[in-house]
């Protein structure tokens, strides 16, 4: 992985992705400026996991190249994935302790993210003690306690109510908005609405091909204004995106009439 | 309490329904006799009966500690490696499939005829061997797929890796391996002192052979009984010690 370019968190040059017994994934192209929120949609198996793990660094790329500044990475996965036989404190003092921090030092670190997701008073909790949404806290807890300067979230939130969705969606905003300087972010989603709403600008990725078909700007400020998904222009996005995804989904094969 | 007693009503009902049949048909007691009579035996030769009940008990434990030690630090070693892994897993799948009374006189002859207990822990260890080496692997390679791409992430050494991740994950399994071990540590100590065969060993199943040379039903059928309530006692250790951990863990 080289070093990425003047102002971008990250950044795929011409990626190409083989698997075995598919065709490939790619070439794609993505910048990840600084501080920036980019949401990726796209069909099941267009390659937005596979984008994330290439910009963690999980995975290598078969053909161009993989760009990145010089910083920290969190990941947020589908589930919370936390360590079911360690408690909140302990699962998210991991990462600090894997980097060799002493043990009293990552447990107040991890102390206070986890204070900042507001499981201040859970710290004790093992995983199984938690409600969905609350796990899926933590897990940002963990991903935000080595401060990193990019985040990357695959669907975390696919599998949660819609209330709690918004809730960690404002909290995630707020906790990007409240660091200096901001925290590059990527988010995969099936969900235009979270799309539009969460990110900057998203990106909407051509089914089977991990080629991008689409690249649209959501309007207004980050964190969003109250009620804004009242707003017009809100709407207006999520119908642009929502027509841009279906035009890049797979075409259905059209069965044949009695 | 009440997870007892339905289990224990239906020993109580099987038992009188013996005692009774025996009596009604007056069954000749070499061939089965009453349980009043195997309680007689039991009590009669309870200091013999719990010396060999210790003997075997010693032997089958031996016998567990030697497998948990090779099986699991096996398991750990080859965990390390794919292609260790899959040279050594069809070998220990072929020890698994052969009869334990297959390899008995060639493991008697390799301990020498004065060592029968060292040749009765191997053959046991040799049958326990399997579980707790399946289940120990297994566990080893049961962590979160995501969970394994954090500890990448975050660049954990193998050790970090083996320590925080992979044997927590890897617990629920070897438990139940040790489970079953445990169990067929018992068999196979038991299997092995038959084929022995020759009272060098002084386990229960010498117990079984001798009442049985002098068709001592009875005696036989008491010492049965001690087998019966020492696996039973072992597996509910077992599934104690499980349980301990599985609350500690989950």
């Amino acid at each position: 992985m080289a070093e990425a370019a003047e102002g971008a968190a990250a950044s795929l040059d011409g990626v190409l992705v083989r698997y075995p017994g598919r065709p490939p994934l790619g070439p794609i192209d993505l910048t990840v400026a600084t501080g920036e929120i980019v949401a990726v949609v796209g069909a099941s198996g267009a390659g937005k996991s596979t984008l994330l793990r290439l910009l963690a660094g999980l995975e290598p790329p078969s053909e161009g190249a993989v760009h990145r500044a010089e910083g920290r990475t969190g990941f947020v996965f589908q589930t919370a994935t936390l360590m079911p036989w360690a408690d909140a404190l302990a699962n998210v003092a991991l990462p600090l302790e894997l980097a060799g921090m002493a043990r009293p030092e990552a447990r107040t670190r991890a102390a206070a993210a986890l204070t900042a997701v507001g499981l201040g008073d859970r710290l004790d909790a093992r995983p199984r003690q938690l409600s969905g949404g609350m796990a899926m806290r933590v897990a940002l807890a963990r991903a935000l306690v080595t401060e990193p300067d990019l985040l990357l979230l695959d669907e975390p939130f696919a599998a949660l109510d819609s209330v709690t969705r918004r809730r960690l969606i404002e909290d995630l905003h707020h906790l990007w908005a409240a660091r200096v300087p901001r925290p590059a972010i990527v988010f995969v989603t099936h969900d235009v609405e979270e799309a539009v709403y969460l990110a900057g600008r998203t990106l909407v990725l051509a089914g089977a091909t991990g080629r991008a078909a689409a690249e649209l700007a959501s309007p207004g400020p980050l964190p969003r204004p109250a009620c804004w998904r009242a707003d017009a222009g809100y709407r207006t996005a999520v119908e642009a995106l929502a027509a841009a995804l279906a035009r890049a989904m797979p075409a259905l094969p059209v069965e044949a009439g009695p | 309490m009440t997870r007892l007693l339905p289990p224990l009503l239906l020993v109580a009902v099987l038992l009188a329904g013996w005692e009774v049949t025996c009596r009604v048909l007056l069954v000749p007691s070499y061939f089965l006799p009453p349980p009043s009579a195997v309680g007689a035996a039991l009590i009669d030769r309870a200091p013999l009966l719990a010396a060999s009940a210790a003997a075997t008990f010693w032997m089958a434990l031996q016998a567990l500690a030697a497998a948990a030690l090779l099986g699991g630090g096996l398991a750990l070693a080859v965990s390390l490696s794919r292609p260790a892994e899959q040279a050594v897993r069809p070998l220990a799948v072929a020890l698994q499939v052969t009869p334990v009374v297959a390899i008995a006189p060639l493991v008697m002859i390799w301990a020498g005829l004065d060592n029968a207990d060292r040749a009765v822990v191997a053959l046991a260890a040799a049958v326990a061997f399997f579980p707790l080496f399946s289940g120990v692997l297994t566990g080893l390679k049961s962590a979160d797929p995501d969970l394994e791409r954090l500890f990448d992430l975050y660049g954990a050494s193998p050790v970090q890796r083996l320590l925080r991740l992979r044997l927590p994950a890897a617990l629920p399994f070897v438990l139940e391996g040790l489970r079953v071990a445990a169990g067929l540590a018992v068999i196979g100590a038991v299997v092995a002192e038959f084929v022995s065969g020759s009272g060098a060993t002084q386990g229960l199943a010498w117990r079984l052979l001798e009442a049985g040379n002098r068709l001592r039903t009875a005696d036989m059928l008491a010492a049965l009984a001690c087998l019966m309530t020492m696996g039973l006692l072992l597996n509910a250790a077992v599934g104690l010690l499980d349980r301990i951990v599985r609350r500690r863990l989950a």
